[in-house]
């Protein structure tokens, strides 16, 4: 039957044309259907592009004929090929008198052209004509097609015209022309910031249409700049409130619900205004409680508006009866059928779990059937409401949840996101050093390839320093732990590169360290590693290292190192390898074969890839050596500032030619995985004069908590020296913000048994009567994943004394919050690529030590914690970049030096800082304007 | 913003790919496969959400809805709300509907320029500008007519009914 029809419509409008179209395009169209192949299709495509090709060359086509072959370009780019030999001919066509033709040419070219495309200058004549037609429906085409190929240049050009529309006697033009306004807001503010008022105009149209159509302008402005349109909070919740109590004409419902577009624009604008403004917040409280009671949940676009208001709510300073509704809603989105709803459900906990942290509980259940849901969206989403609720309690069954997902899955981009949020947690909750290796492996081994070459070093830095503790057997059993496991897993197939260039690391540094494993057994594995991966030569360049490591320590310990043939061989092979790098290595290394051990152990000393190596910056043992040089009549030397000075006065060309070095200083910061984005940064590198004093007065105040830090670290650096020298500090972060949270959730798990005892029960109680039999597997893993928060909540409520959880950690913030005093996360960002300096911190040091003090400690510091554990995800992470210079590390062998980095991420804390500037600037709505919408509607 | 409205055919073959920020041909094709290779891996019975940041960059979500042998996409970012997008798409196919009069995949292929006109009737720039069918045909039937009567070469009246009659 449906054939039948098909066929019937393919006959009528064979035989008519259609829509205009002749019966070719009808038969491209067919053919290109029924293409069985990609190729087959291209084929069609092709021959398809020259017969145009052929007819556009023709003389006197006639219009009609014109107009089909443009559609068929058109249609041909669709499919992806290219056809910009037809272009000038559609831009010809809008120069049309006829509006068929007209219209055809401007799809066509807003479909082809960017707006910086030459052939653009062709038309922007006959759109300005086009924008004073008297027939609205040219000026709409006009208007549609200045949306897209109009930019920066030509803009002032049709500006004026578009102003003029703002005024014109059709609604459907005035909606226009604003919605061109906006498109040229978006391409370049500056051009349009005199017309913002306009905006605001607009607003008190008296189309209910364009009023709505003022609001995408307006979400955008307020966007940018909230503080400059507090005045039209009022305004909005009045509009607001209108459209719901249907005060609008009957043709704007969209299944019964009044102009539900319009009522969800308003709430995100609401949402931007009220965030973090009490008085503002305070006028939308009624709307919103109006909105919950009216909804209609039953249809889809009642519920799009039920989740606007959950967001709206999440971003003002909500009143607790708006959250009890808010999280009402949010457990009917949960328990519904539909998955989309559930998606909503999982977001809007999301989003309301960093105001009260509770919620999350009484929905365990659901979220672990999300969890568990075939619907991948769905699943991710979950995963992402998990991340926000990790605390060290739950840490363990998330990660694991998460690098099973990880595992499981195929998409690279979704698998870096995911392995990257594994890592994250993992630095920042880990339990146990041992655990922490075995995750490491997990996202190595599957994911290796998409992590960052930093967390590479910082888990070779962690097996390399051991964990802070004192206690030298523990450290030796980790790393023994590693050494087996790395032996274990090298004999799978297919390794990522980085994970190879870690374990070849570990291998040598410590694969004999405890005797268990013999040298020839460790070299010959590495040996196994270098040919199995011949083609990359960063893991050959680790395995040769290693084995370089593997011998001297044997030297060293006297024994009598014979070099087993496949490594003899490996080593000749690398001596004449195309590759300097590795050749230098496998030279280093026959050298130290011929040494005694006394030299080898001054060369490679065991277990020392943590010690310093002092430098000596002045060079002052070649003193001597330069006191004689000038008195046999040598050039003193000039430093490098006034040799510049000195050039600028007499040559410019040499003076360029000495920038050049200075170039590629510039150069090397570049290459750091992850630049700063610190503008000083660079300024400091650009300009050639010694460390400027704001940087050592800026440390000052900052570094009182990590001078301490490092000076109880074993690793002391001389600094200062090194920075003077190379005009940019290093920072070691004051650790005392980012160590709270660790600590903080230490605390609350010192009683794990308590929070799961009590959690697992209060769900089971009330989910009972609905839903008889739960998996008791699941319980479990609600359990554990929620079990944190409750216990944390009690430890709260003893800690804070008093404090009514939800409101508590919502409006106390921004008094009690530690951020005013740190200072701006970037600076503390900061890079030194050269291999000069520094120590190490290691956040598992701090990490064990605060566990200890954790016991003690309870009163104060806990509600600190509580504040970053329960009212956010901590989102602080404490990343450690650590250089391996891989120069120091052909000719030493064994990284030495390291570059510590602790950034923090307060970005959970956003809102209170914003809530707190919005006080401090005294940014109250004080002019309001009660009649602005009063002519809506008269 | 709205970035991409785009319809395609459950073989993947593109029936209409609107972005609304200027893109080069190649990478038009490229995330019309994209979306199409992911499409149609999911299962049925799920939602009808997908946050597809690897190919249209951060924060860019997308819904869909499978209606007999076609998609309809549309990719827009952090700023829209999910569900009302969805309805957006179903604003968009009574439209169409009702212009068509049942509309099914040929009338797409075939009337391309329509089925633009209707589109821009209904998102302007990548922001939503109508939301009522009633509105949105009017709108196009009066362009129809004026075509249709400017078209003094136009053999065939450009309303619908114009060829119903031969089905």
């Amino acid at each position: 039957m449906e054939q039948l029809k098909t066929i019937g419509r393919e006959l009528a409008m064979g035989s008519q044309g259609g829509f205009g179209q002749s019966k070719e395009f009808l038969d491209l169209v067919k053919s290109i259907g029924e293409a069985r192949s990609k190729a087959e299709e291209d084929r069609i495509v092709l021959s398809e592009i020259d017969i145009l090709k052929r007819k556009l060359l023709e003389p006197d086509i006639p219009k009609r004929k014109m107009k089909e072959y443009i559609i068929r370009l058109v249609y041909i780019e669709m499919l992806g090929h290219d056809a910009s030999f037809g272009y000038i001919h559609a831009v010809k066509m809008t120069h049309d008198d006829n509006l068929l033709l007209k219209r055809t040419g401007y799809l066509a070219v807003t479909l082809f052209l960017n707006e910086d495309h030459d052939l653009i200058i062709l038309i922007v004549n006959t759109i300005q004509k086009d924008l004073r037609s008297d027939n609205y429906l040219v000026v709409c085409a006009a208007l549609n097609a200045i949306c897209r190929l109009i930019n920066e240049e030509t803009i002032p050009a049709v500006l004026p015209q578009v102003v003029d529309l703002l005024n014109h006697q059709k609604e459907a033009v005035r909606k226009k022309a604003i919605m061109a306004l906006h498109r040229f807001h978006r391409k370049s503010p500056s051009s349009v910031s005199h017309l913002i008022s306009n905006f605001r105009k607009r607003l008190c149209d008296n189309d209910p249409g364009v009023m709505g159509a003022t609001l995408c302008p307006l979400f955008d402005l307020i966007t940018e700049d909230v503080s400059s349109y507090k005045d039209l909070v009022s305004s909005f919740v009045s509009i607001l409130k209108q459209v719901t109590e249907r005060r609008l004409p009957k043709s704007y419902d969209y299944h019964q619900m009044p102009a539900p577009f319009i009522q969800i624009k308003l709430l995100k604008i609401m949402a931007l205004l009220g965030c973090g403004d009490k008085s503002a917040s305070e006028i939308m409280y009624m709307v919103l409680g109006d909105l919950f009671r009216k909804c209609d949940s039953s249809t889809n676009i009642g519920n799009a508006i039920l989740y606007e208001c959950i967001r709206c709510i999440s971003c003002i300073i909500p009143s607790p009866k708006l959250l009890e509704a808010a999280a009402d809603a949010i457990s009917k989105f949960l328990k519904s059928d539909s998955h989309n709803l559930k998606y909503m459900g999982i977001d809007g906990l999301g989003r309301l779990i960093k105001i009260s942290p509770d919620i999350a509980e009484q929905h365990q259940l659901a979220v672990i059937d999300c969890l568990e849901d075939p619907d991948d969206t769905l699943k991710r989403k979950t995963f992402e409401l998990l991340y926000k609720m990790t605390k060290s309690s739950n840490v363990e069954v998330i990660v694991d949840r998460m690098t099973d997902y990880m595992i499981s899955i195929n998409d690279n981009h979704y698998k870096t996101e995911i392995a990257s949020r594994c890592v994250e947690l993992a630095e920042q909750f880990a339990p146990s050093n041992q655990w922490f290796i075995q995750i490491m492996n997990k996202v190595f081994e599957h994911a290796g390839d998409l992590v960052n070459i930093k967390v590479a070093h910082n888990l070779m830095r962690l097996i390399a320093e051991g964990f802070g503790e004192d206690d030298d057997d523990a450290d030796s059993k980790l790393r023994l732990s590693a050494v087996e496991s790395y032996l274990q897993i090298m004999s799978e197939p297919k390794l990522p590169s980085l994970f190879l260039q870690v374990i070849s690391w570990v291998l040598g540094e410590y694969g004999t360290a405890d005797g268990k494993y013999s040298a020839s057994y460790i070299s010959g594995k590495l040996c196994d590693v270098a040919d199995a991966y011949s083609s990359d030569e960063t893991v050959k360049g680790y395995a040769v290292s290693a084995l370089m490591k593997i011998y001297a320590f044997e030297i060293a310990f006297g024994r009598k190192v014979d070099v087993l043939p496949e490594c003899q061989s490996l080593i000749e092979e690398l001596l004449a390898s195309h590759s300097t790098d590795l050749q230098q290595r496998a030279y280093e290394l026959q050298a130290l074969l011929a040494l005694d051990a006394r030299a080898v152990e001054s060369i490679l000393p065991l277990d020392a890839s943590c010690e310093d190596i002092e430098v000596d910056k002045d060079l002052s043992f070649l003193n001597g050596y330069i006191q004689q040089a000038i008195e046999s009549g040598a050039q003193p030397y000039i430093s490098e500032r006034e040799r510049s000075c000195m050039l600028e006065t007499t040559d410019y060309h040499s003076r360029d030619h000495h920038e050049v070095p200075s170039h590629a200083l510039r150069f090397e910061a570049y290459e750091r995985p992850k630049p700063s984005s610190l503008p000083t940064q660079a300024s400091t590198e650009l300009v050639p004069v010694p460390e400027p004093s704001y940087y050592s007065e800026a440390h000052q105040p900052i570094s009182t908590s990590s001078v301490s830090e490092r000076e109880s670290s074993e690793i002391k650096l001389r600094l200062d020296g090194v920075k003077q020298k190379w005009g940019r500090p290093s920072y070691q972060s004051s650790t005392s913000a980012s160590s709270t949270p660790p600590q903080a959730a230490n605390g609350t798990s010192s009683h794990p048994d308590v929070g799961v005892g009590s959690s697992s029960l209060k769900p089971r109680s009330s989910y009972e009567s609905k839903k008889p039999e739960i998996d008791p597997e699941k319980q479990r893993l609600a359990a554990s994943l929620f079990g944190g928060s409750s216990s944390s909540r009690s430890d709260r409520k003893s800690s804070s004394g008093g404090h009514k959880p939800a409101k508590g950690t919502a409006s106390k913030p921004p008094k009690e919050n530690p951020i005013p005093v740190q200072p701006p996360p970037d600076l503390l960002d900061f890079g030194e690529p050269t291999a000069t300096s520094v120590t190490a911190t290691d956040p598992f040091k701090e990490l064990e030590g605060l566990m200890d003090s954790s016991s003690q400690d309870g009163g104060s510091t806990d509600v600190m914690g509580v504040l970053y554990s329960d009212a956010a995800p901590v989102t602080t992470t404490t990343s450690v970049d650590s250089l391996l210079s891989e120069l120091s590390d052909s000719s030493k062998g064994n990284p030495d030096t390291y570059q510590s980095q602790t950034s923090k991420g307060p970005n959970s804390k956003e809102a209170l800082e914003k809530d707190a500037l919005v006080r401090q600037m005294g940014v109250n709505p004080t002019s309001q304007n009660p009649t602005l919408f009063k002519d809506l509607l008269g | 913003m709205i970035k991409a409205v785009m319809m395609m055919n459950t073989q993947g073959k593109p029936r209409l790919a609107k972005f609304y920020d200027f893109l080069p041909v190649e990478k038009q094709q490229e995330l019309i496969r994209g979306v199409f290779s992911v499409l149609s891996s999911r299962p049925e019975n799920v939602s009808n959400f997908l946050e597809i940041d690897s190919l249209f960059g951060p924060d860019s979500r997308l819904v869909y809805k499978h209606y007999a042998t076609l998609y309809f996409v549309l990719v827009f970012d952090g700023s829209e709300n999910e569900l009302a997008m969805l309805d957006l798409i179903q604003v968009l196919v009574e439209t169409l509907d009702k212009c068509f009069s049942n509309v099914c995949e040929l009338d797409i292929v075939f009337n391309y320029s329509k089925l633009h006109t209707v589109l821009d009737e209904i998102v302007f720039g990548g922001q939503v500008l109508e939301t009522r069918t009633d509105e949105v045909m009017k709108a196009v039937e009066e362009i129809s007519k004026l075509e249709a009567a400017s078209n003094s070469i136009s053999l065939v009246p450009k309303s619908v009914s114009g060829w119903r009659g031969g089905r």
